[in-house]
């Protein structure tokens, strides 16, 4: 008791109210970004559909909208199976270590300024957001390899080594091709990089840094054509195997919410965040929010188009890209960005 | 010169933007699926489906009790019994089939001398129980009258190549 007391006292009326706010604000956040990974399923659905000339989900509501509840149910009501020879402890946390960091990232994304207000909307205005974004989705590669690892068994564990190689493989160009843009901003902080693309966004000064950034953050995810470590063919399902009922559901929301993160991630750091492509009248009527949104789903629709469009890459073939071509290509773009802002000067607002 | 090409193609990801644009083409060609239990594909006059038993425009049931379908089929999925009837023609008093012996080639259709047993157009029959796949005359009879114009129209359509 005698050491609860200092903490007592801190249980005033102002800080329990500055807590519920901030778990409002959370919630506010975290609900629509669950709902939007669950639409992702539907959006990436329909279009691979489409492009297959089938018409995706139709029965489930109109156009199929109901979907993605109808499969969270059907999750939700599956037995949940631990193999006898599993780690039950590791088994049973590596899901939520995927799906919790996926979900952590959101904390320090901008969303644009609030409307009525003018102020930030960002849960956490950070100065290091970057490198907090970058640091969070690492997170998940751990959650993968313990998933394959806990699980015991061969497949779940070829395909936990796999997505780790490959994760950490790609973050290395990633974060070069991240640093250029840094140093295009000048900042760190998300918003301000954001703001110092108010005269041109940054994938038109640095066009070949976000072709290859839109391709590392494919293989970021674990996305085709570099789901090798979910390589059907191969790996009966990798590193998710074993799992069933809400363990596989949390493996996939944190995937989805991974490539809803490095889509804003994306949208942020190349495609001006949640300014207006002009800035003029009808344009900015439309409040950022909004335009962030279009952009993020800009993005994912390019990471379903390249799963309907791409076949799978062999596993060395993968490695050769990462580290022999994207390496010394973003190297470069490093240094010849580096040059052109000594020489230039940068876009900081 | 090749490798030159080669390795530029390679760079500026040419074949891979062909590729995306080829499907975000597909994304609005018309879809090739058909959605089944709302839509069916075409169905040939010949297609064999449900059996029926039809009758004469008068309501006089076509079949003469001649056996012949029950002869020729090759499952022995038709039962047939035969009475003269009080004015003397002679007519089925049992016509059943079993539909889960049924092959549906045909034959029966074939050897009918009165295009009295057909096969429909109907195949979503299934039930939830195997008693209910014994067609008996009756169920055949009122198959009959429920599609005979199709039926009529089928035959007049495929009698040209008979």
């Amino acid at each position: 008791m005698d050491l609860l007391t200092p903490y007592l006292s801190l249980l005033t009326t102002e800080n329990l109210l500055m807590l519920a706010t901030t778990l409002g604000v959370i919630l506010l956040i975290a609900i629509p970004v669950l709902l939007g990974m669950a639409y992702t399923t539907w959006f990436e659905r329909k279009i691979l559909g489409w492009m297959h000339l089938r018409h995706g989900p139709m029965y489930v509501g109109p156009f199929g909208l109901l979907q993605p509840i109808a499969d969270a149910v059907k999750l939700m009501f599956k037995e949940p199976f631990i193999p006898g020879s599993a780690n039950k402890v590791m088994f049973l946390v590596a899901p939520m270590m995927v799906f919790i960091p996926a979900l952590l990232a959101w904390a320090v994304i901008p969303f644009g300024e609030n409307p009525f207000t003018g102020s930030l909307m960002v849960l956490a205005n950070v100065n290091l957001g970057v490198l907090f974004i970058l640091a969070i989705t690492s997170i998940e590669v751990y959650g993968i390899l313990l998933a394959g690892w806990a699980s015991n068994s061969k497949y779940p564990f070829l395909g936990a080594v796999r997505s780790g190689a490959q994760m950490v493989s790609y973050e290395v160009s990633m974060g070069l091709i991240v640093l250029a843009v840094i140093l295009l901003a000048g900042s760190m902080n998300l918003a301000e990089i954001v703001a110092a693309q108010q005269t041109v966004w940054f994938f038109i000064p640095a066009f070949p840094a976000f072709v290859m950034f839109l391709i590392s953050i494919l293989a970021e995810c674990n996305r085709h054509p570099f789901d090798l470590p979910e390589a059907e063919a191969e790996l009966v399902a990798g590193y998710n195997t074993e799992y069933s009922a809400m363990g596989f559901a949390l493996f996939f929301l944190g995937e989805y919410v991974a490539m809803i993160t490095m889509s804003a991630f994306t949208a942020i750091l190349f495609l001006g965040g949640w300014l207006p492509p002009f800035n003029i009248a009808p344009f900015t009527w439309i409040p950022g929010p909004i335009w962030l949104l279009l952009k993020i789903v800009a993005v994912l629709f390019f990471m379903v188009w390249a799963r309907g469009t791409l076949p799978r890459y062999r596993y060395d073939q993968l490695m050769r890209l990462g580290w022999k071509i994207f390496l010394p290509l973003s190297f470069a773009w490093l240094i010849i960005t580096a040059i052109a802002v000594k020489l230039l000067g940068n876009f900081a607002a | 010169m090749k490798t030159t090409v080669r390795i530029a193609r390679q760079y500026l990801l040419i074949d891979m933007i062909k590729g995306f644009a080829l499907t975000f083409r597909m994304l609005f060609a018309k879809k090739f699926t058909i959605l089944y239990p709302f839509a069916s594909t075409p169905i040939s006059p010949r297609f064999r489906g449900e059996h029926a038993l039809r009758r004469y425009p008068n309501g006089e049931e076509r079949c003469i009790a001649c056996k012949l379908c029950e002869a020729v089929c090759p499952a022995q999925a038709i039962t047939i019994e035969a009475e003269p009837r009080a004015d003397g023609s002679r007519r089925t008093t049992r016509y059943d089939i079993d539909m889960v012996k049924c092959i549906y080639c045909g034959l029966c259709e074939e050897a009918c001398p009165v295009d009295a047993i057909v096969e429909g157009p109907n195949m979503e029959f299934s039930v939830e129980n195997r008693k209910n796949l014994i067609y008996t005359k009756d169920i055949l009879l009122a198959n009959g009258d429920k599609l005979e114009p199709t039926l009529a129209e089928r035959l007049k359509r495929d009698a040209p190549y008979r």
